[in-house]
């Protein structure tokens, strides 16, 4: 098999300062905004006691789902065994780790008591979905970190493929488990699903892998480094069919919930007149997270780097969109304590809740996206995570 | 903070009394009478080093038939005794907790309209317990349904997993309406309590209760729902009650008369 040259980015352009210094700031607003929320408590926010859960949420759970997919192409190169893909997995790898870590920041930064973290690490309740998830993060840091140590140090390098598979096998269960936290809730009625579990995992191979090509174009466009076609493509495929098992699901999903006449109402708000969150899913999440990257990278526009940017990108926004339908939608639909009646209250029962996010959520939500992109840029320049190239002679030599 | 108030005017029963029972009946009849005994104690209030127990179980009827449309008495007693600010007062009313509301319920074809209290229902099998990472929520063992205020994160996922929209977080900093024996607290969830510094001073009732049968309607019974002899208990014998939403089988404290 031909080597491949790994190399630090050299890190100390202006341009690299640019960036660092943009997502530093963006951090810093981050922090400003979860200060702000903390000092003057969620009163501050658009969220409510009927919109619980807010913006902070969308980008966490996304950053977190997000996370585990960025792994797949590691996961592809260790434990299926394809070589042209080994090259690839280190920045995969930190990519992975770099996500959970702004999620999860987003989400612990939008606790009530966000003070109390320490409470959280050491009071369990194992019936709880939420504690199973703080120790399939914490695994998933130990376990990603362990294998991410296997591929850049040689002597503990026959260790990889086992690492790789602890972590593969490790990440499946921790989707399961975010897509869990929706699915185990009996209360409302467009959560309370076994789908939700596969459907989050097929969710996060296509935010993960859209996120990871877009880092890997960056990262070669910048650095002038060569990045030949022919990664770029097979990648292209795999992205395709993610996108169109989501889609998948999500036509599962609802058709199933359609059937019953006691979701009639509920599938009606997301699907016909449900306002902003009926034109989120048919326009944002569907048509510009899954209809329209299709197109683009199953036709020949695919061919073309722009365009599977552009197609990447589609799939991200499109994914946040999907988040928003799916925790806000949810909530914005009335309890429905007595089936059948009109319903009225000073706690506005029986109406459909809006929400307007303030601008702490969106920034904190930022600085989530903010700090995984700066470990990113920092991991890139202080461990040998990038190929010299990735050219289409030298990846070939690979598959020989 | 269920533990606040022990109640010094309860004392054991006397040894004289006791010997006055023993002697008056058979062994098989104080055997019989002794676990109701047991049970009125309890219901005097306990002293503070002892636990709740699981021998009761609190409850309430709410008969909506006598329930007032437009009467908010038990909205506002909750509010006082436990200090938190009527929802028609707060600056901020979609994020103003709301420990009790009332409810109006109209069926869209026979017109047919109810009122009634909603608040939570301290379910034997609370999906609020089940979901918290911390254990913060949990149940008493007398089936009363708390929020520990040191271990709540605020993480809100009781607040998604409550089937009866029952719970608040408490969004803003709070004023001097607090009252010494119901802590609150900013970033916290809560709910009702089924006034539990009440029960634990051997009040036997809550704020709502008592409010309801001030005003005349007496459209609500706390009590022990597993001592046979409770008023609650004949009650709820005879009167066909249901629970809100019964289909999730959680075996609710509070059952419903007329709905």
């Amino acid at each position: 098999m031909a080597s491949i040259t790994f190399r630090e980015v050299e890190g100390s352009s202006l341009k690299y300062w640019l960036l660092f210094g943009g997502l530093g700031l963006f951090v810093l607003f981050g922090a400003l905004a979860w200060n702000t929320m903390h000092h003057h408590g969620h009163v501050i926010t658009g969220m409510d006691n009927q919109i619980v859960w807010g913006l902070p949420h969308v980008f966490a759970v996304f950053l977190i789902v997000a996370a585990s997919g960025a792994l797949n192409v590691a996961s592809i190169a260790s434990v299926f065994n394809k070589p042209m893909y080994k090259p690839l997995a280190p920045l995969s790898a930190i990519l992975a780790l770099a996500l959970m870590l702004g999620g999860l920041l987003v989400l612990v930064l939008d606790l009530g008591r966000s003070d109390r973290l320490v409470v959280a690490m050491t009071h369990f309740n194992f019936k709880s979905m939420f504690t199973w998830n703080v120790f399939l993060y914490s695994g998933f840091f130990a376990l990603v970190g362990i294998y991410l140590w296997t591929m850049l140090d040689r002597s503990v390098k026959a260790y990889t493929k086992a690492a790789g598979t602890a972590a593969f096998i490790w990440r499946l269960a921790l989707t399961t488990g975010t897509g869990s936290l929706f699915g185990f809730l009996i209360a409302r009625e467009l959560y309370g699903s076994a789908v939700m579990a596969p459907m989050f995992i097929i969710m996060s191979f296509a935010y993960g892998l859209a996120i990871y090509l877009m880092v890997l174009a960056a990262a070669y466009a910048w650095t002038g480094r060569p990045l030949g076609d022919i990664v770029i493509q097979r990648l292209r495929y795999l992205l395709a069919v993610f996108v169109a098992a989501v889609l998948y699901f999500v036509v599962v999903h609802h058709m199933t919930s359609m059937y019953f006449t006691k979701f009639h109402a509920v599938e009606a708000f997301i699907l016909l007149n449900g306002g902003i969150f009926t034109t989120l899913f048919w326009i944002g999440q569907i048509l510009i997270g899954g209809v329209i990257p299709l197109v683009i990278l199953l036709t020949g526009m695919g061919k073309s780097r722009t365009w599977l940017m552009i197609a990447c990108a589609l799939v991200i926004l499109g994914g946040l969109v999907q988040m928003y339908v799916t925790i806000i939608g949810a909530q914005a639909w009335p309890l429905d304590l007595f089936p059948g009646m009109v319903q009225s209250s000073s706690f506005f029962d029986g109406e459909v809740h809006s929400y307007a996010p303030s601008a702490p959520e969106l920034f904190l939500g930022l600085g989530g996206i903010a700090i995984a992109l700066l470990a990113t840029t920092f991991g890139v320049k202080v461990l040998r995570l990038l190929p010299e190239s990735l050219d289409d002679a030298t990846v070939a030599k690979l598959e020989h | 903070m269920s533990e606040m108030n022990p109640n010094q005017e309860t004392a054991p029963a006397s040894p004289e009394r006791r010997r006055f029972v023993g002697g008056a009946a058979a062994a098989a009849a104080g055997l019989a009478i002794a676990p109701g005994v047991m049970l009125i104690e309890v219901a005097y209030g306990r002293p503070e080093d002892q636990a709740a127990s699981s021998a009761v179980r609190w409850g309430m009827l709410v008969d909506t038939t006598k329930c007032a449309s437009g009467c908010n008495e038990c909205v506002s007693a909750c509010s006082t005794e436990n200090g938190w600010t009527p929802v028609a007062e707060s600056k901020h009313p979609k994020q103003a907790p709301q420990w009790i509301r009332k409810l109006e319920l109209q069926d869209p074809l026979t017109q047919m309209q109810t009122s009634l209290p909603m608040m939570c229902q301290h379910c034997a099998e609370p999906p609020c317990v089940d979901v918290c990472p911390t254990g913060a929520s949990f149940k008493r063992a007398d089936g009363i349904v708390l929020v520990n205020r040191h271990t709540c994160i605020g993480c809100r996922y009781c607040m998604m997993a409550c089937p009866y929209k029952a719970r608040s977080l408490v969004h803003e900093p709070l004023n001097d309406t607090q009252k010494p024996d119901v802590p609150r607290g900013i970033g916290c969830v809560e709910s009702c309590t089924f006034c539990v510094q009440k029960v634990d001073r051997g009040d036997g009732t809550t704020a709502c209760v008592e409010a309801c049968t001030a005003a005349g309607h007496n459209a609500l019974l706390f009590g022990d729902m597993n001592d046979p002899g409770s008023e609650i208990s004949k009650r709820l014998r005879e009167l066909p009650t249901k629970q809100v939403r019964a289909d999730l089988n959680l075996n609710l404290g509070i059952r419903y008369h007329g709905i």
